[in-house]
């Protein structure tokens, strides 16, 4: 079924014109994959810098003017720049044609559009940081936002642009689900990766407008003084972060969404088992986009917001929670009776297990009012959504990529560093985080260059394993790359994990130039391991 | 045993309230415990015991991929628990917002960056808030630039301070003894050095002090005066004693270039005596320091004469021999 | 890569099936554009709603210095133009260029008198000084000093503003689509763009007719 042939995409057409001008998903996906790498280091960078400063109370190595803006930009970057954008962009954009049997996305041009916007939107991020930063933290509250002498303007204009390449990615993959699928391939028998990439999107076109709106205001503001976020004008401070976390609420489950769909991948394949309950997980999936609607408040319960408006925002809050905690069983029991290989995507999906436990079950403390007051802005919050969006989403992101490698580029990695990477990440990640529950409960504040001598040795410990967690990930994605230095080739007919989507089964390792050779016809559902034995191939 | 707990995991209690939300923390905590166990245990025992063998063939797995009576558990398990989660949450939350009528008021207003306090019978204390034990204490928040955050971990209580309107917290301090308030909205530079005590005395000793507050001390020397002031009034949040630049230029250096010309960000320069440090505490935003933002605010009305000069004469008194 | 089907139209994209799937794409992809529209209006709209429910009276007396007149006006020649551009599809289904390129035409000329209707307004709040934000100025007999008026002002500038520039990347897509048509590309065949742009139209249009009572007919 897989033909042999010498011709993929990554060969062909040759030249740097035929990639900067490719309206190939597949090549569109490895530009944003590279670019969002990128982003990811630097940001992680940021991130080392602050924990060494951290190690220690007192200003020691930075100060802390350099310490805001060294947490802005990470923030900024790690969000606008490289999650939001490069994990539909890299791993959606390769897949979800391939997946649903199409020959590209709906509209190939527009998706490459989206690239150059979120690419100029990238330029005025440099720009900020080479003249000099911004220091207002990655919300940008009003009044300070406002107020500050720092780059707010080329920041916020940055996010607008790259707000616009979101949207863009979100109708394309919209389209896409709908309307690209080979015949037989129905609702139901859409790899779940699908399913949240199309949740994912429905969020993206919805939330972001009103983020983009929101900059735009408050670049107004600082232009012309409108008077809507300015209190010293007559405006309303806290209206401000409503519309701000109106967007940024839903914003999470961008983030998340796409992990749920790769550890809904890699767990079947790896247990060579049937999913444990598709129909709840797809649905679970738009019933979280939708909620994640409703439940912005509970960003806000020390901004003096009404009582009433307290117990309905904890209330909702708690409707995310019970869908996601049904999932991690469901992807715990799919394993029931199947056949486990502990190879480096599956690795990853443990750890993302484990540590999105953390996170989500950390959530239910913040959403009980009382409790969120203490709570509030101190390091508890911080470790929260590191497991939430480290633990979760990057580690499965890992995962994703570690998962479909092989298929992507037709090369191996050496998997015995893999496991070891990521078992160092697994480590170095609870080292690095888990200590900070422990210093928020007990009331260190978040945003602080400097602190207290009471908070010192937790600190430092969060900051010794921050190192093991950087050199693991580094070693992880360098070992990644490296397997195109050491042309590392596999059979372009390989199904190294026994894959059964179509990715796997239709197309060969990297795919062709078009996707398929020929319209692929569905033969068997994305999980059916009771069904039908796929072997795995994999030859160099 | 829970007592060790919650000191590991706490700050002391101190308000009333403060063990009603440990109470509530440690049956969430529990209740994680046993779901994150039951979750690690499940995913290691499944992975483990459906191993893929080496030299096992591939086979077709069992078709088991639904349960209603398992997914009817994981459903209802966490939903009983979120529930009283839910309930306990806002019933403890009811009483941190329930003010009694006895409460004595006290007007917090945080400025960049430093917390001024006023009391009901007038005086004002900087970065140290002054309460009786065993009262009722309501605090009427509000900033004067940019947002901040009034949190007092002991007292389990937190809120935000708007330029625009008044928010407001209470506590009951329930053990005498001084105890940490921090800044945790994010507010700028000074940020993470914006923080204060509260002081919990006994009623009697409030009552005693109130009436002093305000009374001025002629008594202590105008150096060990400024002494005083210089931690109390918060100028050590932006300027050290050592030489070592912070926000602010260094006292140590301004007053080692007493008499000599100092150069501002406009390009002017004035020669530093005592019309100049006194305008520049009053008037900060007119001379600009060469170097240095313009971010201090006025201390015009929270300083009289007598400790404006108390000020000048410590400036004056500092001596970087002595230092080193 | 040549497409499978040799007599397949040439608009017809390789990767698409079928004259009919590349169809029901664009719509689609054009009504869930439509919904991102919508929700980007709605933040203002959000913003309008707590403006005036925080301050009614201020809103109603600073309506007053908005030109009732000039905004009937736009009204009447926006509905308009969403009549011609539905007449335009509705020619070019019929297969009659001349008629629908000349619906176009009228489409984008009433455009154009939107927009100077609009720049004789903003031109005369300038003047005055019924400026947003920190530029208020306003000190005319019937000025409103009280709560912050300013903030009714930018709330109009904002919207109305946002609007406009609908109005004229619209323009815009006519005027391609003017040029496309009397080239021949369009025809009753694939005529999909003008659909499309006119979804678009009739959304600008419609949001006008929210705009005009919300801020020129209040109180």
């Amino acid at each position: 079924m897989i033909k042999n042939t010498k011709q993929n995409y990554l060969n062909h057409p040759r030249g740097i014109m035929s990639w900067l001008l490719t309206v190939d998903h597949k090549r569109i996906g490895l530009m944003y994959l590279v670019s969002g790498i990128l982003f990811f280091f630097m940001g992680g960078l940021l991130a080392l810098v602050m924990r060494f400063e951290l190690a220690a109370p007192g200003n020691d190595i930075i100060s802390n003017e350099i310490y805001n803006n060294a947490y802005t930009l990470h923030g900024a970057i790690m969000i606008f720049l490289f999650i939001i954008p490069a994990i539909p962009g890299a791993l959606g954009n390769i897949l979800l044609p391939l997946m649903v049997g199409a020959k590209d996305v709906a509209f190939p041009r527009l998706n490459l559009a989206s690239f150059y916007i979120y690419s100029f939107g990238a330029l005025f991020a440099l720009y900020t940081i080479v003249n000099g930063g911004v220091d207002t933290g990655w919300t940008f509250y009003t009044p300070y936002s406002t107020q500050s002498s720092s780059n707010v303007v080329p920041m916020t204009l940055g996010i607008f642009i790259i707000g616009f390449s979101s949207i863009l990615t979100g109708l394309n993959f919209i389209a896409t689900v709908h309307k690209m699928r080979i015949p037989g391939l129905t609702w139901y028998k859409l790899p779940l990766f699908v399913w949240a990439l199309y949740g994912t999107s429905l969020v993206q076109i919805t939330a972001t407008p009103v983020l983009a709106i929101t900059m735009v205001l408050l670049m107004l503001e600082r232009f012309l003084g409108i008077g809507i976020f300015d209190p010293a004008l007559g405006g309303d401070p806290v209206l401000y972060q409503h519309f701000f976390w109106f967007y940024s609420h839903p914003a999470v489950y961008i983030m998340i969404l796409p992990a749920f769909g790769i550890i809904s991948e890699i767990i079947p394949v790896h247990s060579r088992k049937k999913i444990w309950g598709y129909k709840f997980i797809a649905y679970s999936t738009l019933s979280i986009a939708f909620i994640g609607f409703l439940v912005w408040g509970h960003h806000m319960f020390t901004s003096g917001q009404s009582v009433f408006s307290q117990i309905v925002f904890s209330f909702i809050t708690y409707f995310v929670g019970i869908p996601t905690g049904v999932k991690i069983f469901s992807w715990i029991l799919t394993m029931y009776k199947g056949q486990v290989s502990f190879t480096p995507p599956m690795l990853y999906a443990l750890a993302f297990l484990f540590l999105f436990t953390i996170g989500g079950l950390t959530g239910i403390f913040l959403g009980a009012v009382a409790l969120d007051i203490h709570l509030h802005d101190t390091y508890f919050v911080v470790a929260h959504f590191h497991y939430v969006m480290q633990g979760g989403t990057i580690v499965a992101f890992l995962g994703g990529l570690h998962h479909w490698w092989p298929k992507s580029f037709g090369v191996m990695y050496n998997q015995t560093i893999a496991n070891i990477a990521a078992l160092g990440v697994f480590i170095g990640f609870n080292g690095t985080f888990f200590p900070q529950f422990l210093l928020g409960l007990r009331g260190m504040p978040r945003r602080y260059a400097t602190y207290d001598e009471q908070f010192v040795e937790l600190h430092s410990y969060s900051t010794f394993w921050s190192g093991i967690l950087g050199i693991s990930i580094f070693i992880a994605v360098m070992n990644l790359f490296w397997s195109f230095m050491k042309k590392n080739k596999v059979d372009p007919g390989s199904n190294p994990w026994g894959g059964m989507t179509l990715e796997w089964t239709h197309t060969s390792s990297p795919p062709h130039p078009h996707n398929f050779e020929e319209e692929p016809v569905l033969q068997h559902g994305p999980y059916d391991y009771d069904k039908v034995i796929v072997q795995k191939t994999y030859k160099k | 045993m829970l007592d060790r707990l919650t000191e590991f995991f706490f700050p002391k209690q101190v308000s009333t309230f403060a063990s009603e939300i440990d109470s509530l923390y440690f049956f969430i905590f529990y209740s994680s415990v046993a779901l994150f166990f039951i979750v690690v245990f499940g995913m290691l025992y499944l992975s483990i015991k459906y191993r893929h063998r080496k030299g096992e063939e591939l086979k077709l797995t069992s078709s088991k991929a639904h349960s209603n009576l398992l997914e009817s558990l994981f459903f209802i398990i966490p939903l009983i628990l979120v529930s009283i989660t839910f309930v306990w949450g806002i019933r403890a939350y009811l009483k941190m917002v329930i003010v009694p009528d006895d409460a004595i008021e006290i007007k917090v207003t945080g400025v960049s960056w430093f917390w001024t306090f006023d009391y009901p019978d007038g005086g004002q204390t900087l970065n140290e808030l002054v309460v009786p034990s065993n009262t009722p204490v309501k605090l009427v928040l509000s900033s004067k630039d940019v947002l901040h955050s009034f949190f007092i971990p002991v007292m389990r209580s937190k809120m935000d301070c708007l330029p625009n309107r008044y928010n407001v917290m209470w506590f009951d301090a329930t053990k005498e003894g001084v105890y940490d308030i921090f800044c945790t909205e994010y507010c700028g530079t000074g940020h993470s050095q914006m923080g204060a005590k509260v002081i919990v005395m006994r009623p009697a000793q409030y009552e005693e002090w109130a009436l002093e507050l305000g009374a001025d001390d002629d008594s202590i020397p105008l150096d060990e005066l400024g002494a005083k002031l210089y931690t109390q009034k918060a100028c050590n949040t932006c300027h050290t004693e050592d030489g070592s630049a912070l926000v602010g230029p260094s006292f140590l250096q301004t007053s080692q270039m007493y008499e000599q010309e100092r150069v501002f960000d406009d390009g002017t320069s004035s020669i530093i005596d005592d019309n100049y440090v006194r305008n520049s505490i009053l008037e900060p935003q007119t001379q600009i320091v060469a170097g240095y933002q313009g971010v201090m605010p006025t201390y015009q009305g929270l300083l009289n004469d007598r400790e404006l000069d108390a000020l000048i004469t410590y400036i004056k008194s500092l001596d970087g021999d002595s230092q080193i | 890569m040549a497409h499978h089907n040799p007599d397949a139209p040439s608009h017809l994209k390789h990767y698409f099936h079928d004259v009919n799937q590349q169809y029901e794409t664009s719509k689609f992809a054009m009504w869930a554009f439509i919904l991102t529209e919508v929700l980007t209006f709605a933040g203002l709209f959000v913003a309008y709603i707590v403006y005036r429910s925080w301050y009614p009276d201020m809103f109603v007396d600073a309506h007053k210095l908005l030109d009732v007149n000039k905004g009937l006006m736009n009204t009447i020649v926006l509905i308009t133009s969403s009549l011609t551009m539905a007449l335009a599809i509705w020619a070019i289904q019929k297969n009659n260029k001349k008629l629908s390129v000349f619906m176009l035409l009228a489409t984008f000329i009433f455009a154009l008198v939107f927009l100077g209707i609009k720049f004789l307004e903003y031109s005369h709040k300038f003047e005055v000084g019924q400026l947003p934000g920190e530029f208020y100025s306003y000190m005319g007999p019937d000025a409103v000093h009280l709560n912050n008026p300013h903030i009714f002002f930018s709330i109009y500038f904002i919207m109305t503003g946002l609007h406009g520039l609908h109005v004229a990347i619209g323009m815009g897509l006519i005027a391609w689509l003017v040029y496309s048509t009397q080239k021949g590309n369009l025809t009753s065949e694939y005529y999909t763009p003008m659909e499309m742009i006119g979804i678009f139209w009739h959304l600008v249009d419609l949001i006008w007719i929210y705009l005009f009572p919300l801020f020129y007919l209040i109180g």
